[in-house]
């Protein structure tokens, strides 16, 4: 144990070590902040945060619940994508593959569907806290207005997605959905068309949904969330509950 | 180079002439904003066009039902593909959506209840398209039916007609 400590320790030394993260060991507060200022992935999270804030009860960590299951959505996609032809013979006997002959094909669709089904839940959870907690109030509005964005890429997701098994269950599913779309006053017929790429969910439909499901939205959902994270440190962390209970 | 150009020139330095019109920088940004608005503006609608299909592999809405005597007097029948029902009553022959005008789901033909019924959301008609219950907002529409000049129906789908009107054969 002793000599794995020393050997990190050492490694951080290095010159490689020191060229890649910029700094030698983190030993001083100074360099702990600094450790989290230059790192790309770290720099929007807070250097400190209240011991109050981490607590389950502040946030049952329901962001973080969500953002880990679009993680594990994203490389379970990815992963779908490698068997997937978004066309519409193959669609649907490729989905069928991925259930019955590739190898852990079945685990990975299934931890994609659940995973997503999951993460509406947990997204809308979030929401539910958050409100209820009142960090939708300044200086928190704008954050609240991403996380609303957020919510609406995420339903958007679920729903592009559930066309692409181009089952029956997905044909009327996306059917019904578009119908909805376009009883929307004036432009709703037109958008319609565009999303489906014709007057009736085809061929056209499955590539775009594929394509809005597996790349614009995705994207989208990245840089807010980017945005979000980033935004919770700036607006002066998270909403916690004033315990009164204490002071009394 | 004047004085009143240089850089944190005190108050007391004097104005330089006022001139008429826009100064250069102001003139260049706008000309600049107002030429990277018109390309957004062009480009956004090149990309709606690029978005909106020219050609559809759609099935077409106009087509031959057949001869009008393979529908006996007081039936009903679904055509799958087109998703349309030829009623032909004593009155003669009409069309009718089979597309349900609430969410647009396929309606089926119940000959035992004498109703189209929707499986998705309950709604029913009559076999005229009249709506008898339901969320669906308006009655199945009715088709332009005729003849071609070799006696086959032939409907056409981009066409509704009013449901009084009948084919007669």
């Amino acid at each position: 144990m002793a000599s794995a400590a020393t050997f990190l320790e050492q490694l951080r030394q290095t010159r490689v070590w020191k060229s890649i993260f910029r700094r030698g060991p983190a030993l001083t507060n100074r360099t702990r902040s600094l450790a989290v200022f230059g790192n790309l992935f770290l720099h929007f999270l807070p250097v400190k945060v209240r011991e109050k804030s981490l607590r389950a009860r502040a946030t049952y960590y329901l962001g973080s619940f969500s953002f880990v299951l679009f993680l594990a959505l994203t490389i379970s996609g990815i992963l779908l994508m490698f068997y997937y032809h978004p066309a519409v013979p193959q669609a649907y006997r490729d989905m069928k593959d991925l259930r019955f002959v590739v190898s852990n094909g079945v685990f990975l669709r299934n931890l994609h569907r659940l995973a997503a089904h999951l993460m509406v839940i947990a997204v809308f959870a979030h929401m539910f806290h958050v409100f209820y907690r009142g960090g939708y109030k300044p200086p928190h509005e704008f954050n609240w207005a991403v996380g609303v964005v957020l919510l609406l890429v995420t339903l958007f997701l679920s729903y592009t997605g559930y066309l692409l098994p181009w089952d029956q269950l997905a044909f009327w599913a996306i059917t019904v959905g578009s119908n909805i779309i376009s009883s929307m006053p004036v432009i709703g017929h037109r958008v319609r068309f565009l999303l489906l790429g014709g007057n009736l969910v085809g061929e056209n439909a499955l590539l775009r949904f594929y394509v809005l499901h597996c790349v614009v939205l995705p994207l989208a959902a990245v840089v807010l969330v980017g945005i979000h994270f980033w935004r919770v440190q700036k607006d002066g962390g998270l909403t916690v509950k004033e315990e009164r209970e204490r002071k009394e | 180079m004047s004085e009143t150009e240089k850089p944190g020139s005190g108050p007391a330095s004097p104005e330089p002439p006022k001139k008429e019109g826009l100064a250069r920088r102001d003139f260049l940004n706008e000309v600049t904003l107002g030429a990277l608005g018109v390309a957004g503006l062009g480009s956004a609608v090149v990309t709606y066009q690029y978005f909106t299909p020219n050609v559809l592999f759609e099935p077409p809405t106009r087509f031959r039902a057949g001869n009008p005597d393979q529908y006996p007097v007081g039936t009903v029948q679904f055509l799958q593909d087109q998703q349309v029902y030829i009623v032909r009553t004593e009155a003669g022959f009409y069309a009718v959506s089979a597309v349900c005008t609430h969410l647009g789901c396929i309606t089926q033909w119940k000959p035992e209840d004498h109703f189209i019924e929707c499986p998705c959301h309950g709604s029913k008609f009559q076999q005229d398209g009249t709506k008898v219950a339901g969320p669906a907002p308006r009655p199945l529409p009715h088709f332009s039916i005729g003849l071609t000049a070799d006696g086959e129906l032939v409907v056409d789908k981009l066409e509704t007609i009013r449901a009084e009107q009948v084919l007669k054969v």
